[in-house]
């Protein structure tokens, strides 16, 4: 077996310490080692978008990432968006909006349109819907036709800015 | 007098309401476990060696080197397990041990404790071959001397499906005007996001738990049985919550027997995946068929004939692509009023991949083409495209030539509907206009129309669901139904049926559909069935539960059952909706007092359709819909890139139950019909898959999203449940003919091979300014 490298680094809020090989994947880190299965591994080579996790605030694709480039980073995944409270505000729109059919994607499409929100691209004007899916074009879904997805994101820009 | 018995409760329904999927949450924050997130102690990891040839003999397998790497468990050819032949016409072979046809052939497959392992030591077999010729053309591999692809078909020929009606020559002869013309429709792929995946556990007695993404449990057993060399009895059928299916999971696949051979050989769980390139390359596509067309119309706008001949490239192996024809010859022939018709469908034998179903089933291949030639058609005879559908349109009442009973059809309204709400003819008039004005932007808009089974299809002796209905103490309801959940809804269609019959809130409602050994029998998912079908039968038992409390509450009162009602939560009586009893208060009444009564009640139902008889006629499904969808593009004329402004879909769907669910299914079979008509192509070479990956096999995404307006035409379908019928095939069929008609109407350019990819349209478009 080949050597194994300890990183530290802050998982959903919460210091985490473990060792990993070189070649291992973030993705395959969280899904292997630490029983994050949210993020998906659906094409391995950064096209799907379905293992996008939050990484020092930007999103990245899981499935490209070395594990051990998360040394000293912030992480953040699927499973610690939702809170004691229920879930993240996102989430629930994609809920009450229809957008989850297989769901397969989802955390993925979820961790992506949550930094969207957080990062508007034109700052102080109100994202449109032609934004919204422009900010969601590396992560593919095949059962929704994206409307609904758009529809989810769009009612959380008004809620987030009602004015 | 209690509490409960103050209340007056308003009668609501559920029926047409927007209700989120109950799995949603999980689904929302991750926790939802996939089979692809599923891990059991002591499962090994399997994986497939593929071969790199398109036909040829296999001369040796050397698995001395795999074998002996530390942490392989087993390594096993088609040499040592007996010849097991399965699929719809028992051609294939798990592991193939004699020859090699197509790049999808297994040819050795691993059990080893990692990943990284099973790689290596797929990487350490040898395999000797001797290349054979191969054909890849369907008309090549019917010529005479052609390379035989099975011995036991030495002519290449596998299916054949003949239909005629009518004298078709006295009716060409008789028509003022013929026409033919060749389509060619593409390999796609379904692109589900979750890759293929399968676990398989074998207890100490020999029998088999199956983790399956099988959209078909119940025959999955029977078709799995022979890969194995089983009695289906003794497998269980496991369904984990399922990353897409589309039609892909309707059929047994190599990698499902080979993964249950090699836990059989282990005597450990074996899991197995694939990666995205393998998705590409070896799960199933939708049949590419070559059509060739005539037909007939006489000046007065009325068709007179239509006589198609298709030829299916079956690829090295049958799934259930070359049994297409059977939905497909419906739309040829019963489609639009047409008196003579004839259709022939041939699928050959060659090196390429092979087919399986593909939401749509053979019809989204037949709308193209009959869509196209109707807009053709139209054009010959000097009518506008709207007219001339309504003219040859069916009413109701009549019944089409293979005998789909077409007792309500709403063809005629969709499209006046579809016309109407997009201004068609005006804006279809000023595009023509438009054409020659200076510009490289040119606006289209196109319409198609299509019919698909509504009720259920009945390709199998029975076309049947069985539900069971539980209520326990506290007055949950547990639903049991054969109906499998691949992402459609039918978790939501179903809970709001109980909702509807029995008062209960939808948190209340637990469904179960995932163990073949608790579920009663159904077809499968498939045919856009399963609300039809499971609808019935869970309405059916609802509304047995329904009776049952409520004969017991008349019992206690002195009302009869019929005054009373069932609303959220409790007995109440139905002129005034005052209160009587809590439902959970009743049932542990019932269940506890001198009658000890429990309330769990079963129902299998099995639609009114009939199967085909020996010519391809019979009313194959218990209601069917119409379609009419309209789609305005803009096409650049420097770049050839068309760009879908907007989709009107108009269907006919009998009643909405979950207005949510139904938009989504809409919405989603648009997309995928969108990127059949403008992106997407399995490109095949030599029997090869040239672009195994999303980066060169283009899906749309958010941004090519076109805006879509949905109109519900709400016929109260006298056989579905609460009215509804099947509506999710549709979507994916009718867009893509109408977006190759929008584009002839902005260029005048007609396309016959989708794809219309920029490099396709500005070709064409060059090509034409020469001419």
């Amino acid at each position: 077996m080949s050597l194994e490298i300890e990183i530290k680094f802050s998982l959903n809020g919460r210091q985490t310490r473990l060792k990993v090989s070189p070649t291992m994947t973030t993705l395959a880190m969280l899904r292997e080692k630490l029983d994050l299965t949210g993020g998906k591994l659906a094409c391995g080579e950064g096209e799907c978008g379905a293992c996008t996790v939050l990484v020092d605030g930007h999103t990245i694709n899981s499935c490209l990432m070395f594990a051990v480039d998360c040394d000293g980073r912030e992480l953040q995944t699927i499973e610690g968006l939702a809170t004691d409270a229920g879930l993240e505000i996102v989430q629930q729109a994609f809920v009450d909006h229809g957008a989850i059919q297989c769901g397969y994607c989802m955390p993925g499409m979820i961790m992506q349109a949550r930094y969207l929100l957080d990062h508007n691209p034109d700052k102080g004007r109100k994202m449109t819907r032609d934004d919204i899916a422009r900010g969601l074009e590396g992560n593919v879904c095949r059962c929704s036709g994206y409307t609904k997805v758009v529809d989810a994101v769009a009612a959380v820009v008004l809620e987030e800015s009602p004015s | 007098m209690s509490a409960a018995m103050e209340k007056s409760l308003a009668k609501k329904t559920v029926i047409g309401t927007r209700v989120p999927k109950p799995d949603a949450p999980d689904k929302a924050t991750g926790r939802t476990r996939y089979i692809n997130d599923m891990v059991l102690p002591r499962m090994l990891v399997g994986k497939i060696l593929h071969t790199d040839r398109v036909h040829a003999k296999i001369i040796s397998i050397d698995t001395r080197a795999a074998k002996a790497l530390p942490g392989v468990h087993a390594v096993l050819t088609g040499d040592d397990i007996p010849e097991l032949r399965f699929g719809p016409t028992r051609d294939n072979f798990p592991l193939k041990s004699k020859k090699v046809r197509c790049i999808r052939d297994e040819v050795a497959a691993v059990a080893a404790e990692s990943e990284e392992i099973a790689d290596q030591a797929i990487a350490l077999i040898k395999v000797e071959y001797k290349d054979l010729k191969p054909v890849f053309s369907a008309s090549e591999a019917l010529s005479k001397g052609a390379p035989v692809v099975h011995e036991d078909h030495p002519d290449n020929r596998s299916l054949y499906y003949e239909f005629s009606h009518g004298d078709i020559a006295a009716a060409e002869a008789a028509s003022d005007i013929v026409v033919e013309h060749e389509f060619e429709v593409p390999y796609v792929t379904h692109c589900c996001m979750g890759p293929s995946c399968v676990l398989a556990d074998f207890d100490t007695t020999g029998k088999l738990t199956i983790y399956s993404q099988t959209q078909y449990p119940y025959n999955y057993k029977m078709d799995l049985a022979p890969a194995l060399g089983i009695h289906p009895g003794d497998i269980r059928v496991i369904q984990p919550p399922v990353g897409g299916a589309f039609g892909s999971k309707l059929d047994v696949y190599p990698f499902e027997p080979i993964c249950a051979l090699l836990a059989k050989a282990t005597r450990r769980p074996v899991k197995l995946t694939f990666s995205r390139e393998e998705e590409f390359i070896n799960s199933p596509t939708r049949q590419p068929v070559e059509f060739r067309i005539r037909s007939g119309v006489n000046k007065d706008g009325s068709l007179t004939f239509r006589s198609v001949d298709a030829l299916l490239n079956n690829g090295a192996y049958t799934s259930w692509g070359p049994t297409t024809p059977v939905i497909q010859m419906r739309t040829f022939t019963g489609h639009f009023r047409v008196p003579a018709v004839e259709y022939k469908g041939l699928a050959a034998y060659t090196n390429n991949v092979y087919a399986g179903s593909f939401r749509g089933y053979g019809n989204v291949q037949a709308t193209f083409v009959t869509a196209s030639v109707m807009d053709m058609l139209a054009e010959e005879v000097g009518m506008d495209p709207i007219a001339f559908r309504l003219k040859n349109a069916q009413k109701s009442g009549e019944v089409t030539p293979q005998g789909s009973i077409l007792d309500d059809c709403r063809l005629g309204d969709c499209i006046e509907i579809a016309a109407g709400k997009t201004d068609f003819l005006s804006k279809h008039a000023a595009n023509i206009k438009n054409r020659d004005v200076p510009g490289t932007r040119k606006y289209g808009i196109g319409i198609a129309t299509s019919i698909h089974n509504a009720g259920g299809a009945k390709i199998h002796k029975s076309d049947g669901c069985g539900t069971i209905l539980k209520l326990d103490d506290y007055a949950r309801a547990t639903l049991i139904t054969g109906a499998s959940e691949i992402g459609q809804g039918i978790d939501a269609v179903l809970s709001q049926i109980v909702m509807e019959e029995l008062g209960i809130p939808f948190a209340d409602i637990t469904i179960v559909n995932n163990d073949s050994a608790l579920g009663p029998w159904d077809v499968g998912v498939h045919a856009s069935r399963t609300t039809f079908i499971a609808g019935n039968s869970a309405l059916r038992a609802a509304r047995a539960a329904r009776k049952q409390v409520l004969d017991a509450a008349a019992k206690q009162s002195n009302v009869t059952a019929e005054q009373l009602d069932l609303r959220e939560g409790h007995v109440v009586q139905a002129d005034n909706g005052v209160a009587i009893i809590k439902l959970d208060r009743l049932l542990r009444q019932m269940h506890f007092g001198e009658d000890h009564e429990l309330v769990m009640v079963t129902d299998y139902y099995e639609p009114n359709s009939e199967p085909e008889d020996r010519n391809h006629v019979g009313n194959l499904s218990a209601s069917w819909a119409h379609g009419a969808y309209v789609a305005e593009v803009e096409v650049d004329t420097g770049t050839g890139e068309v760009k879908v402004l907007k989709i009107t879909a108009v269907q006919d769907v009998g009643r909405v139950i979950n207005r949510l669910g139904i938009e989504g299914q809409m919405e989603g079979g648009i997309s995928v019909s969108l990127g059949y008509a403008l992106s997407e192509q399995l490109q095949m070479e030599d029997g090869k898959v040239l672009n195994p990956s999303f980066r060169d096999y283009k899906v749309p995404t958010a941004p090519e999203t076109p805006e879509i307006e949905l109109h519900f035409v709400e016929s109260d379908c006298k056989e579905g449940p609460m009215g509804a019928k099947g509506i999710a095939e549709l979507p994916a069929i009718i867009p893509a003919p109408a977006i190759a008609n929008a584009v002839y109407n902005a260029i005048g350019v007609r396309f016959f091979a989708p794809p219309l990819t920029p490099e396709k349209v500005a070709r064409a478009l060059h090509q034409a300014s020469f001419q």
